[in-house]
């Protein structure tokens, strides 16, 4: 069944959509082109998903395929991982990050887990979406930025799509993996829009890719915090700073070769990270640049995080507590100058 | 609350219908043969265990050993009621478990071993074994961090339309966690075809039970969740499978989940760790007397099914059994340290169907 482009959606392929659309048509695609797909969560059936991603689906694929479940995240990410123990391919959305959290024993101890402790006889080919990220003032638990704890773990992929294009293309790659995948979506991107690149028909889910070509200093980010790097290489642009922005796309397993390849052309490194600084994924990025290109380095590596402190619900603290382009200029400046 | 210890709250399942206790002795029926094959799978259950102590003593085994010695009537008599079709989801305690299932005595002692011949290729140990092509989805080593794999692998057969059951298994301890609570919700809000048999070995680890619930009449609160729900005494397996039977039969008729508590009791401590200082001599004395093996042994020698030497026999059968999977064990090659990282990521291994 041929689902792709505007065939399921009736919108001209040049017309734009929101990122909350591109991911509504990746499930779409997902569902019909494969019985044994479909989407669990809270509130993604009537309600039509908690940010609205999956409104409609329930209407075309019904109730066993779009399914509704309490709020029991342990028990329904666990009946994931057992329909995907079984044959399916399982989708289950968790609200966002924060809530995980109570089902971090079904993600860590089975989902990840399952495969090495059975020998290689199981295998957990499960796709789990969830939000991430603060910046919508909606305070500390549900704004926290855990994708770096889940990238510590081996056996799961972790990816979190900056773009309309991963967010459109990314889904059914995930959904071939034959291991558990984690996508984070970042909170603040649902209703960023654009134009789809008719040329992109699959994400490759192993490599990041460079976003913004440059020479004199590697900006390192992912999902939310990308077009906060983009925004800050044009600021560094406009000073004759010419930044070299890498979107990691996949937090695990982390694309060294590409990191390393950009911070050996520009010499130098930030990483922006919404995470804490401490025990960040951030902190891994700066060892592995300083492990393997220590030598290329003309200035220490810089590191753009979240403040230490649980982020808060007021506008101008939340706002202060994370990312924001002025810094990420600044640590730029501290590595050049 | 202890007053309801070892006493069926809700159902007698003392016996199986077709001979009541006490009864004299008839010409042996097809149930005799059926009753030998009951006990040789308890003894098996029974004597791979004890040789566990001794290897563990040995030093041959390591890690964490829990050892299923007194509830081996709950996994022989439940496991009449399932196919090779049907799915089981297990704890920590689960050698009977597997056993039962059919996995190899050698592939589950090999597991001991850590060798790569074992159930889990030597990645699990004692506390995960599993077995692929058997259904046997774990081992466990989380209290109740299997029941909900358990509501998933029933989702997935209710999606496809297949009349498969779902046992999964777990402790009185489990029952505390909220799992449990989540899993028995969406199990019954979905009519999902799972056996939950609670192992109510009346100890949460050193806890008793009526210090670990506030209430400790567990069908009473399973029942709560709209499912069907039974206590059995889970010291005689006619009544488990009985009960079992009754029960799966029920699932594959579309009748949703059903739960079963077994009323058991270990004879050893937890683990190999354990000291045991938290339970009365007395009462461990008091369960011995209705072990379950003798009680079957017992019964059968009554009926005139089973004579001194034919039980000899079975003995020697079943020794020969262990002492084969220890042998071969023993023998059987380690994982070479080189393969550390497989197993990690499927992409380099087959994709799973």
């Amino acid at each position: 069944m041929n689902t792709r482009g505007k065939a399921t959606t009736g919108r001209p392929e040049d017309a734009s959509l929101s990122y909350r659309e591109a991911l509504r048509e990746a499930l779409r695609e997902a569902l019909a082109t494969d019985e044994r797909v479909f989407l669990m969560g809270e509130d993604v059936g009537r309600y039509g998903g908690c940010f609205g991603v999956s409104l409609g689906l329930l209407e075309e694929f019904g109730p066993d395929r779009v399914r509704d479940t309490p709020l029991s995240e342990s028990a329904f990410v666990g009946a994931g991982i057992g329909a995907a123990l079984a044959g399916m391919r399982p989708i289950v959305e968790i609200m966002t990050v924060n809530f995980s959290l109570l089902a971090l024993d079904q993600i860590l101890n089975n989902a990840a887990t399952l495969r090495h402790m059975s020998g290689g006889q199981l295998g957990v080919p499960l796709v789990i979406r969830m939000t991430t990220g603060a910046g919508r003032q909606l305070a500390a638990q549900h704004s926290h930025s855990l994708e770096g704890w889940y990238a510590h773990i081996p056996g799961v992929r972790v990816l979190t799509p900056a773009t309309l294009d991963d967010a459109r293309h990314l889904l059914a790659p995930a959904l071939a993996d034959p291991d558990p995948v984690l996508i984070f979506e970042h909170g603040s991107l649902y209703n960023a829009t654009g134009v789809l690149d008719r040329g992109v028909r699959e994400v490759d889910l192993d490599h990041a890719v460079v976003r913004r070509e440059g020479t004199d200093v590697t900006v390192v980010a992912y999902g939310g915090s990308l077009a906060k790097a983009l925004d800050a290489a044009e600021e560094l642009a406009g000073e004759g700073i010419d930044a070299e922005v890498v979107d990691l796309r996949t937090l695990r397993p982390l694309d060294d070769a590409t990191i390393l390849g950009s911070v050996r052309r520009t010499h130098r490194a930030v990483v922006v990270d919404e995470g804490w600084r401490s025990g960040s994924l951030s902190a891994e990025i700066s060892a592995r640049i300083t492990e393997q290109a220590f030598f290329d380095l003309d200035a220490p590596v810089e590191r753009v995080c979240a403040a230490e402190v649980p982020i808060p619900y007021a506008r101008h603290l939340e706002q202060a507590a994370l990312p924001q382009p002025a810094g990420i200029v600044a640590a730029a400046h501290r590595a050049v100058d | 609350m202890a007053a309801t210890r070892g006493a069926p709250s809700r159902g007698s399942h003392t016996d199986r219908p077709h001979r009541a206790r006490g009864e004299p002795a008839r010409a042996p029926a097809p149930e005799a043969a059926h009753d030998v094959e009951l006990l040789r799978e308890m003894l098996l259950v029974r004597r791979f265990e004890e040789r566990c102590v001794e290897l563990y003593s040995a030093a041959a085994i390591r890690g964490f050993v829990h050892l299923y010695i007194g509830e081996e009537a709950v996994a022989v008599g439940v496991h009449q009621a399932l196919t090779e079709r049907d799915a089981v989801v297990s704890t920590y305690r689960e050698h009977g478990h597997a056993l039962a299932r059919g996995v190899p005595a050698e592939a589950v002692m090999a597991e001991m071993y850590g060798r790569v011949t074992g159930c889990s290729h030597g990645r699990g140990g004692s506390m995960h074994l599993f077995d692929a092509g058997r259904r046997l989805y774990g081992g466990n080593a989380i209290v109740g961090g299997g029941l909900p794999l358990a509501a998933g692998l029933a989702l997935a057969d209710r999606l496809r339309g297949e009349e498969r059951v779902t046992c999964c298994f777990f402790g009185d301890g489990a029952f505390a966690e909220g799992e449990f609570h989540e899993t028995a919700n969406l199990a019954a809000l979905w009519g999902l075809p799972v056996l939950f048999v609670c192992e109510n070995n009346l100890y949460a680890m050193g806890t008793a039970l009526a210090r670990e619930h506030a209430q400790t009449d567990l069908a009473m609160r399973a029942a709560s969740y709209g499912m069907a729900a039974w206590s059995v005494d889970g010291m005689d397996v006619h009544a488990v499978e009985k009960a079992a039977r009754g029960a799966v039969a029920s699932i594959r008729a579309g009748n949703g989940p059903h739960f079963l508590e077994a009323r058991t009791y270990r004879f050893r401590a937890h683990s190999m760790y354990d000291p045991d200082r938290y339970r009365p001599r007395d009462e461990i004395e008091e369960w011995k007397r209705r072990d379950p093996v003798a009680t079957l042994t017992e019964r059968l020698r009554t009926a005139g099914l089973l004579d001194a030497s034919a039980l000899e026999k079975l003995e020697r059968e079943v020794a020969e059994q262990i002492d084969a999977a220890v042998h071969a064990a023993e023998q059987a090659p380690e994982e070479p340290v080189e393969s550390l990282l497989r197993h990690v990521t499927g992409r380099d291994e087959e994709a799973p169907s």
